[in-house]
């Protein structure tokens, strides 16, 4: 027995988040602070206080990140990393097709390419681990869904340098088109994805969720091959904004969230019709590993869209004079987002679990592509910026 | 639900009102149901859908067109021409708005016990019915134990309680309680949000208007002539609405669109626009939309002087004024018409963009309404290709003005004239474009420019093809040379060849080569050898616009017409203006008109609001966020220590805990407890009673929010 309440407390106390940090968390922070630092250091001049303030921000999150998650300061150092190289072989636009690391790995074309690749690659090697149960290639699937979200994050980084290298004052953060919110949305689905891969520790839900990314990657190219729409145009002059720095990722949070809840709404549609005993239960991940992905995935998707949606009120009311003008993209962000409320409250109050909920996930990513495509496809509004 | 100790007392105390309610109570547990929210929840997104398939507030006679009479009234009354203010749709909103009112109101009692009460009252039945639990059996005194396990609860950041029942003592802990309140904050949030919505709305407006205080206007009014009765006070609720100010230039008032009309909302100052500029990209994409404007504002001692843009707009005395569309705003034009009937005459004309102009033009009588000014006309640049090989290097053709020319009838085609001349392979021309319709695309008549520069030469050539005397003349000679190559010596049939030449460019101006074709297959479809009579008539035409071409070229220089020599230069002018003969023709316009100068002015397209609910609704939009990330990422957990004395001075241990979001993290935690509890009791225990349950149920239906 132990003697005063204090040391009893003292030694049975749940060690706090500042306790817990590693020599290794501290590391990661003191790097990103530095590199904000020289971010400052080169770009205070050309900065306005929005930029300050989201470079700020930026940096906290990236510090976050790295903590809760530490695989992910690695991608985060090497895409700096490659992109940093990318830049400094980059005095003009032409170095391009030139330069042997821009023309063959790193121009934003080269790289957004690879990614291309690398994530059908990674659904082909994710289905071998399914259907094989080969423990090795999931670990190979695994990488090569890193490289590619890696190659493509580099792709539009590089992008953005590559924008201001245009004359006239063209640079922009390059999440202001179709083409570009494409690679994003492959980037950020694979990334959310990964995450769960690491905390559920199981690759077993890979080839679902990679089958939209490569079905999206499959418009991109068609996008990119047949409407050429890699072509860097200047912004127009209302998403001319630093508010577009921050509505548009938050907004594709939201996205890949959502796509990765329907894509295991269909996983859990499969694996509630293999009986316990075959050997493909084994092999597919259990419906509570599914059930507890799509939920998790839906509540921060949700999340993440009522704060971009909001963002964009924000920004409407600065840009086209009302916070809400029931513009279609704006009605359709509604009808997603009551869709999901939706969702969310029959899974609390009414417990609804399992089929029904699958199928209704599945049915919101429908509402969603919608919300993010048909919108700039068939309807026009303020929002005509993505359109086909 | 056998883990629902915790809210199974509150369930309960629910059901014993059961019976015995009133009407009222029965509506409220109506409205606060959760079948109606989400019902509500889904029929709110499908008639939002419509908004956004039908296109809102065009002008009624659209809708007409597209639906026909019977569909377009059918929809007016529905409202759907303005889904988002139609009564309805206001109601569902209500209703949902209500419905989560009801309900949030309904449960905040439920959450404030949640949040507050400690539940010592579990039994141990209910406790080893939690999925996370453990028993230990230790020779530690109670007392002692109690401390330890309140201390470790403590540790782990629980907030406890203590209770004794009998020898038994129950320590209850919990924590993350937040998350209820993230449920209640969500829920008030968006009953804010609604509400703020609801007071930036036109509901004010409805109301006026159906006490028969308020009247839409639907003529196309100057503002001075607007009756009173459509005018709006200044600060007298919110609104949104536009205003078209040309530069140098001043309004007090703005317009309010209301189904097909409009209302004239007054404002508390007078704006001046002083200029409007847009700035462009090297590719002519604009840029930036920029106004300077000029705030008179009695209750000011200096007027303010601001510059608003596109993501820049200007405040004041909560207006907000956003640079939302430009126009023309009367650009003055001189204009030189060269009348296309043969007379070469030219006259000039002055108007200005947006009016209607009356000409008479020898014996025809034209409307012609001037519909726009381009000060720049920007398209990637054809000769870059060749020279760099790049696609992005961009050129300036220079202004260009449209208009609208109306015949006696009322039939319109609609032009497109440029200023100067623009270079297309090498050569040099005026564009002038035409359509018929606004779907169409413009088809351009390529005037080439000549030595000057200018039109001259060809409107003499097209003036002088008119001249019958002199066209006459003009065969002779070239039926006298055509002959003579061919060897054939035949005055009379220089005649008839002169003859046919004549008819040939008559055709040719009324109706183009296509007419002159037409007219000749028919002349020698009864002959023996069409092919070689079509060749010979050809050249006779083409040869007889020559001369008279270079007639003038004689005039020109002042020589003798025998001493006229073409270069290469002269000759390519000559296709090209047979050419422009040939489709002149088909212009559809008695005159074509020259730019001699503009004055350009431009008006700056002003959106404002007063949005005095903007506060409550950003309000409303953080604590929704704060309320999200609460109810998703605190998980509100409850751990029980029960401590039982025995009769051999040891005691019983038994920590039961739950939690519903988050059951495999809370796993973790309840083991990390149990095991700093049981390093400090010194004890392995006996665990007979540690189990786990399927996460799936453990997180079963028991949360109460809605």
């Amino acid at each position: 027995m132990v003697a005063s309440r204090e040391d009893m407390l003292r030694e049975i106390r749940r060690p706090s988040l500042w306790q817990r940090l590693t020599v290794a968390d501290w590391a990661w922070a003191a790097l990103v602070v530095l590199a904000t630092a020289g971010t400052y250091w080169v770009l205070w001049g050309v900065m306005n206080v929005y930029e300050v303030v989201i470079t700020f921000f930026t940096a906290a999150t990236m510090i976050g990140l790295g903590w809760h998650w530490h695989a992910s300061r690695w991608y985060m150092a090497i895409v700096c990393l490659a992109s940093l190289f990318a830049i400094t072989r980059y005095p003009e636009l032409a170095a391009a097709q030139s330069d042997f690391f821009l023309k063959y790995l790193l121009s934003s074309q080269s790289a957004i390419m690879w990614m291309s690749a690398l994530f059908p690659a990674a659904t082909v090697v994710y289905g071998v681990a399914l259907f094989t149960g080969n423990d090795f290639a999931g670990r190979v699937a695994s990488k090569l869904t890193w490289i590619a979200a890696g190659a493509g994050l580099v792709g539009l980084l590089v992008r953005w340098h590559e924008t201001h290298l245009y004359a006239g004052g063209i640079g922009y953060i390059p999440v202001s088109n179709l083409y570009e919110v494409f690679v994003l949305f492959a980037v950020m689905t694979a990334l959310i994805y990964l995450y769960y891969e690491n905390a559920q520790r199981t690759r077993s839900m890979g080839f679902f969720v990679l089958l939209i990314i490569s079905a999206s990657i499959g418009f991109l190219l068609w996008y990119h091959f047949d409407r050429g729409a890699y072509q860097i145009e200047p912004l127009v002059p209302a998403l001319n904004s630093y508010w577009m720095k921050i509505h548009v990722p938050t907004n594709f949070v939201g996205y890949g969230c959502f796509a990765i809840a329907a894509m295991l709404g269909v996983a859990y549609l499969i694996r509630a019709r293999v009986s316990d005993d075959s050997p493909w239960a084994e092999r597919l991940p259990t419906l509570k590993q599914i059930d507890e992905v799509s939920y998790r995935a839906i509540a921060l998707g949700f999340a993440f869209f009522t704060v971009a949606t909001i963002l964009g009120a924000l920004w409407a009311a600065e840009a086209w004079g009302a916070y809400w003008s029931w513009d279609p993209k704006e009605t359709w962000a509604l009808i997603v987002w009551l869709n999901y409320a939706a969702w969310l409250h029959l899974r609390y109050t009414k417990g609804l679990r399992g089929k029904p909920m699958a199928w209704w996930a599945i049915i919101g990513l429908f509402v969603t592509t919608f919300a993010f495509l048909g919108v700039n496809m068939f309807l026009s509004g303020l929002h005509s910026y993505g359109e086909l | 639900m056998a883990q629902s100790a915790a809210t199974i007392s509150t369930g309960q105390s629910r059901q014993r009102g059961q019976y015995r309610r009133s009407l009222g109570a029965i509506w409220l547990e109506f409205l606060g149901s959760m079948n109606l929210a989400i019902t509500l929840l889904v029929v709110v997104s499908i008639a939002s859908v419509i908004g956004t398939v039908l296109p809102q507030n065009n002008p009624y006679s659209e809708y007409l067109i597209q639906f026909g009479p019977f569909w377009f009234e059918v929809f007016r009354l529905l409202n759907l021409y303005d889904v988002y203010s139609a009564w309805w749709f206001l109601a569902i909103l209500g209703f949902l708005v209500l419905s989560t009112g009801v309900c949030v109101s309904r449960h905040i009692p439920g959450v404030w016990r949640e949040i507050t009460r400690y539940r010592t009252h579990v039994r141990e039945k209910s406790l080893l019915a939690l999925s996370q639990h453990r028993r230990w059996r230790t020779s530690v005194d109670a007392e002692s134990v109690e401390a330890v396990a309140e201390t470790a609860l403590q540790g782990y950041g629980f907030r406890t309680r203590r209770e004794a029942r009998g020898d038994t003592v129950v320590v209850a802990g919990m924590k993350g309680g937040a998350t209820r309140i993230g449920y209640v904050l969500t829920h008030v949030a968006v009953v804010v949000i609604a509400l703020g919505a609801l007071a930036d709305g036109n509901i004010n407006l409805k109301l006026r208007e159906l006490m028969g205080d308020l009247a839409v206007e639907t003529r196309d009014l100057p503002v001075s002539q607007v009756p009173a009765a459509s005018w709006l006070g200044p600060e007298s609720g919110s609104f949104r609405g536009n205003v078209t100010i040309p530069e140098e230039s001043n309004s007090g008032v703005v317009f309010l669109q209301v189904r097909d009309g409009y209302v004239v909302q007054q404002l508390p100052f007078e704006i001046y626009v002083e200029d409007f500029r847009i700035d462009h990209y090297p590719n002519g994409m604009p840029s930036s939309y920029e106004s300077d404007l000029v705030i008179h504002d009695p209750a000011l001692e200096e007027p303010i002087r601001q510059t608003i843009s596109v993501n820049h707009p200007l405040t004041h005395r909560g207006h907000t004024i956003y640079q939302a569309s430009f126009t023309d705003g009367g650009t003055a034009l001189d204009l030189t018409g060269h009348l296309l009937d043969g007379s070469g005459q030219t006259m000039p004309i002055a108007g200005r963009v947006f009016e209607n102009l009356r000409l008479q033009l020898g014996g025809l009588q034209r409307t012609m309404e001037i519909d726009d000014f381009q000060l720049f006309n920007v398209d990637r640049d054809p000769r870059a290709v060749e020279r760099t090989g790049s696609r992005d290097e961009f050129r300036n053709v220079g202004p260009s003005f449209n208009f609208t020319m109306r015949d006696e009838a009322g039939q319109a085609r609609e032009f497109h004239t440029y200023m100067a001349p623009v270079e297309i392979d090498d050569r040099w021309y005026y564009l002038h474009g035409m359509r018929e319709s606004a779907s169409e695309p413009f088809r351009y008549l390529h005037i080439p420019a000549d030595a000057n520069a200018s039109m001259e030469t060809f409107m003499a050539f097209h003036a002088a093809l008119h001249d019958r005397a002199r066209v006459e003349r003009a065969a002779r000679r070239a039926a006298d040379v055509l002959l003579a190559q061919m060897g054939v010596a035949n005055p009379e049939l220089g005649a008839r060849v002169a003859d046919t030449a004549n008819d040939m460019i008559a055709t040719l101006v009324e109706g183009g080569f296509g007419a002159v074709n037409a007219q000749l297959e028919a002349r020698v479809a009864g002959s023996n050898r069409p092919e070689m009579l079509l060749e010979f008539s050809r050249s006779v035409l083409q040869r007889t616009m020559f001369e008279i071409y270079r007639e003038q070229l004689a005039a020109r220089q002042g020589v003798e017409l025998s001493m006229v020599q073409t270069d290469a230069d002269q000759r390519a002018f000559f296709e090209e203006a047979m050419n422009a003969v040939s489709a002149v023709a088909e212009y559809g316009s008695p005159i074509i008109f020259e730019i001699d100068h503009f004055n350009h002015r431009e008006a700056t397209g002003l959106q404002i609001t007063r949005a005095p609910g903007k506060n409550v609704v950003y309000a409303g939009s953080a604590v929704l966020v704060l309320g999200i990330f609460l109810l998703f990422y605190v998980s509100h957990r409850r751990i029980w220590a029960m401590v039982t004395p025995r009769e051999d001075g040891g005691s019983d241990l038994l920590m039961a805990g739950i939690n519903q979001r988050r059951p495999e993290e809370f796993e973790a935690e309840f083991a990390d407890l149990a095991e700093a509890v049981e390093n400090q009791l010194g004890v392995t225990g006996d665990m007979p009673g540690r189990r786990r349950k399927d996460a799936s149920d453990s997180a079963g239906p028991t949360e109460q929010t809605d």
